[in-house]
């Protein structure tokens, strides 16, 4: 089997050098694309905005207790609490995809029931600390807190419409306490060290990002004196790093920090690359023709909005490779309500992702659950197109 | 013994699956190393993040990769407890 791949990857390669007509200019520009586009990443933002977003991640994965979230989503759970918890843990639960969906199956199966589980489902990946970063970051901050609120907003409407479709056949369900009670390891860091220790880590990506804003005095005393605060806040979480933390504890975050890097660093390169050869950057044409873009989602009409959230919910994007594609995209003209309704129905659903939603729930279940997704996604890309 | 690894396919899995395989090698145990991908079961052992270790039965660890060195542990304690 080895050696057949081997020899089918060799057969493609070939292929494509063989056929690729590299010296028609249309190529040749489309090529010229993807490496600007990737330099532009690399020189805007890797360095103080994707750095530090891995060691927040690295953090939350590290010293963020999961039991403490987990205990929400119990089937005797406060059912307030567990949707409002299901909505917005994806930040702190979904650094992960492959965190995700065994998540979905044990709060379906043996806790809280469909509707967080569909909410956990739904927001999870969405609002995941990485995502929510580098949205904002390289789509805009509007964007970016529409993809947050809207995933939150909607994942309760879905996780409710859920619940009282299906509720009639929850009732026979195998209830397991011992999967989400408190686990016995208790936390040997005082809560608002916890707290003061992650509101820095936020500041100094906060600061380092300050863009120019001219409109307000107190934003510009902030821009003139950004590397000053972010200096200050480095030496604060150096002076807590030796204090609070043990040896052990220190390396198991930059271990962390480093996998989340070594994960999601090459799939982000990749779509970079495949955004920029297709799409192009920003205001510049590449393999793709503006014009077919502007067609199918540019405006903010019922059909470019409902077009955006089918394909997002079948297409499969790797960890934050919606952004690339997405900055490709609405630079060649996509309107920002069917931009957003791409990234409400894109992560959170993928064809290969429904096939094992499919074996958790029941066709059935998951058909219901993908058209909410549709619908919401649709909706809210044209309410967010409406006023932006 | 009977070693299982529940994880759905995700990269972190084949990792685990790779560090298995090895720390197994290198002790030269006889073992059955087995794949569990299909998520209801997963959820039967009573695990929720994946990838997930589980030796005769027992859990070993969810959701992290855990160091060679340390699966080598588990095996040799299952081991002796066999034994004894």
């Amino acid at each position: 089997m080895k050696q057949k791949n081997k020899f089918l990857f060799i057969i493609i390669v070939f292929t494509f050098f063989y056929f690729m007509p590299f010296s028609s200019s249309k190529i040749l520009n489309a090529l010229m694309e993807s490496l600007l586009m990737a330099q532009d990443y690399a020189r805007q933002h890797v360095l103080l905005c994707l750095i530090p977003a891995f060691f927040i991640a690295g953090a939350i994965a590290n010293f963020i207790s999961q039991e403490n979230i987990i205990k929400y989503f119990g089937a005797e759970a406060n059912k307030f609490l567990s949707y409002t918890v299901a909505s917005v843990s994806g930040t702190i639960l979904a650094v992960c995809s492959c965190t995700v969906l065994p998540l979905f199956a044990g709060i379906y199966k043996r806790g809280a029931g469909i509707g967080p589980a569909t909410s956990f489902l739904y927001s999870g990946p969405a609002i995941n600390i990485l995502a929510i970063i580098l949205t904002a970051r390289v789509l805009g901050f509007e964007l970016g807190l529409a993809r947050a609120t809207g995933a939150i907003i909607f994942s309760i409407v879905i996780g409710l419409s859920m619940h009282f479709i299906f509720h009639e056949d929850e009732k026979e369900k195998i209830k397991d306490k011992s999967l989400f009670s408190e686990s016995n390891t208790q936390e040997e860091r005082p809560l608002w060290q916890t707290a003061f220790y992650f509101t820095t880590l936020i500041g100094i990506l906060i600061f380092a990002n300050w863009g120019k804003d001219e409109s307000l005095k107190i934003w510009q005393v902030i821009y003139s004196s950004k590397w000053y605060i972010t200096g200050i806040l480095l030496i604060i979480l150096f002076w807590m790093l030796v204090k609070w933390f043990n040896k052990e504890e220190r390396a198991q975050w930059v271990s962390s920090s480093w996998s989340f890097a070594q994960q999601i660093l090459p799939l982000l390169l990749g779509g970079v690359l495949v955004a920029g050869f297709l799409l192009g950057r920003p205001g510049s044409e590449a393999l793709i023709p503006k014009i077919w873009i502007g067609n199918l989602v540019g405006g903010n009409s019922l059909w470019s909005n409902l077009f955006a959230s089918v394909v997002g919910a079948f297409m499969y994007f790797a960890t934050l490779t919606e952004i690339p594609i997405l900055q490709g995209l609405l630079g060649a003209g996509m309107g920002k309500g069917p931009a957003l309704a791409l990234l409400l129905a894109g992560p959170a659903l993928s064809l290969p992702n429904m096939l094992v939603i499919r074996s958790i729930l029941g066709t059935k279940k998951t058909l219901v659950f993908i058209f909410l997704v549709v619908t919401m996604a649709t909706l809210s890309g044209m309410l967010f197109g409406y006023f932006f | 013994m009977k070693i299982e690894i529940l994880g759905i396919g995700c990269s972190k899995c084949k990792k685990l699956h790779e560090l298995v395989e090895e720390a197994v090698n290198e002790l030269g145990v006889s073992t059955e190393i087995t794949k569990v991908t299909d998520i209801n079961k997963i959820i039967d052992y009573g695990v929720m993040a994946t990838p997930a270790l589980v030796i005769d039965g027992d859990v070993k660890i969810a959701g992290k990769i855990p160091e060679k060195e340390e699966i080598k542990r588990w095996i040799e304690e299952k081991k002796n407890e066999i034994i004894s």
